[in-house]
């Protein structure tokens, strides 16, 4: 396992003189070993790029550093807020990942060298690597807010990284009395998947017309328009009617600040007080891609659309949330093929060739009610340093057709998350 | 003998070679097609297997989904994101897979 190339951090010091040296007179014993790639996250991103390297060539040293023994996936999620789904059916392990040959250490990354090519661990453990993959996705922003800090995520939950906060977010729902008013706050682009907070907006309506059917859904939103927008409006009107009120920027919907002692949110225009507040912060890449110095002054990680690797840090290749993918928008398919993509190039780097230029696709549905599915599609290719969408393809569902087809559409998107979820972990 | 000879064809080949992956890298957006259609064990899915499926089928369903003559959700859209060398690659690519 691990401990071939895991070395204590006295060791660590002596380890990184010896790769100086061993740089300044590079040796053919080096060649010969098996190229080290290290990949932090064990996400969507993460997972999919440590299994694909694994499966593009065995002979790849492939560690993936990920503190959680559990993953918990964001996609359904908010079937869980809605009192449909079970928080275990959102789980998985790394078992399989490990039984193919992925040396997986149940460790948090905290320190990169990036001249070294060295990963510290929390457990001041360190290792090495020729290439290194980070998909660490994100992180939340407890400074964009003003009274919104890791306290305040306790009283008016984000549930925007599943697990104890999607589960605060349903209790918090189940408790409400009848009549009471939900509040989400929707923040500005680039964010984690941009219909999520209106596709929790249907299945928290769904919840409340089942179940408390005299309450009310406010979205006070940080933006203008926003992803499958017509769709959603549509669904709303067609199966909520007169329960969820969207309040855009121009309306005053962007919150400056929140209160959790009142559980109030303040935008320019007035106060709203909820009986349950769900706040989704602006956010940032995960910490670790700062640490390595692959984040740029949006707080996001610049790369080449080609490699995914970083603009601001070499031999580092950020994928996922974190990165900024032009028009790619940031969900857990996005990721699994930027993963897939990813590992493909490192795979022909490291063999001495050169990658070629790749196309992506994105399929990402959402669910207005069980059975009534959306979604959006875009096909992807590199385009003055971003990743650009072809045009004439992509684009949302029709907003014209039967329900059979939404029904259609249900159906698929929960043949995608068993789908992808089963190439990730299974 | 004859396995001896074997042996020594395949060092031959092994040495004169460039480093070969393992697995074929995949054309330009076949990678991405395992996000919906199960690259494992067929599961229980409304999506089809692609992996193994004739090449010449899966050309014509895209080329039928790009044009709006073969009817679908999603892949109306995603189709036409490819030209017709793009989607002979990913079809024999795909048909390729075990």
């Amino acid at each position: 396992m691990g401990t071939s190339h895991r070395v204590s951090r006295r060791e660590f010091v002596g380890a990184s003189a010896a790769t100086v040296t061993a740089l300044a007179f590079p040796l053919p014993a080096f060649a010969q070993a098996a190229p080290r790639v290290v990949v932090i996250g064990g996400g969507f991103g993460g997972a999919s790029c440590a299994r694909a390297l694994k499966q593009i060539d065995p002979k790849l040293q492939v560690t993936l550093v990920e503190p959680n023994k559990t993953f918990t996936a964001c996609p359904f999620s908010n079937i869980v807020i809605a009192g449909l789904r079970s928080i275990e059916a959102q789980q998985f392990g790394y078992d399989k990942i490990a039984a193919g040959g992925v040396t997986v250490v149940a460790q948090a990354a905290t320190a990169v060298n990036a001249a070294a090519r060295t990963v510290g661990l929390a457990d001041g453990t360190s290792l090495s690597y020729d290439r290194l993959v980070l998909s660490p996705g994100i992180d939340l922003r407890f400074d964009a807010l003003q009274g919104y800090d890791e306290a305040a995520a306790a009283k008016m939950p984000h549930a925007w990284k599943a697990g104890e906060q999607t589960l605060l977010l349903r209790k918090q729902l189940e408790a409400m009395d009848d009549g009471g008013l939900v509040v989400i706050a929707a923040p500005a682009n680039p964010f984690r998947c941009p219909p999520g907070p209106y596709e929790r907006a249907c299945l928290i309506a769904h919840y409340l017309k089942t179940k408390k059917p005299r309450s009310k859904l406010l979205i006070l939103d940080a933006k203008d328009t926003f992803s499958k927008q017509r769709l959603f409006q549509n669904a709303w009107k067609e199966l909520y009617p007169g329960m969820v009120e969207w309040i855009s920027l121009s309306q005053g919907g962007k919150v400056n600040a929140v209160d959790p002692a009142t559980n109030t949110l303040i935008t320019d225009f007035g106060n709203h007080t909820a009986q349950v507040a769900n706040v989704i912060p602006p956010q940032r890449a995960g910490r670790i891609a700062t640490v390595a110095g692959a984040t740029d002054n949006t707080g996001w990680c610049a790369i080449d659309p080609v490699t995914f690797e970083s603009k601001s840090a070499p031999n580092i290749h950020v994928i996922g949330d974190a990165c900024l993918a032009g028009a790619m928008p940031k969900s857990a398919f996005t990721a699994n093929a930027q993963a897939k993509v990813c590992a493909a190039a490192i795979a022909t780097l490291i063999s001495g060739g050169t990658p070629a230029t790749p196309k992506l696709i994105n399929t990402c549905y959402s669910l207005a009610a069980p059975d009534y599915g959306i979604s959006v599609a875009g096909v992807y290719q590199p385009k003055n340093g971003l990743l650009a969408d072809v045009e004439g393809a992509g684009g949302v569902s029709p907003a014209d057709v039967p329900r059979e087809f939404r029904a259609r559409e249900a159906d698929y998107a929960q043949s995608w998350f068993a789908t992808i979820t089963a190439e990730v972990f299974g | 003998m004859k396995a001896l000879s074997v042996a020594v064809a395949i060092a031959t080949v092994m040495a004169s070679s460039p480093p070969v992956l393992a697995a074929s890298v995949p054309p330009p957006g076949a990678a991405s097609c395992s996000g919906c259609h199960t690259s494992g064990a067929a599961a229980a899915s409304s999506v089809s297997r692609l992996y193994g499926r004739d090449a010449g089928e899966i050309t014509t369903a895209m080329t039928g989904f790009r044009d709006g003559s073969f009817p679908a959700t999603v892949m109306t859209r995603i189709a036409k994101g490819f030209t017709d060398d793009e989607l002979r690659a990913i079809a024999a690519w795909l048909a390729a897979q075990k």
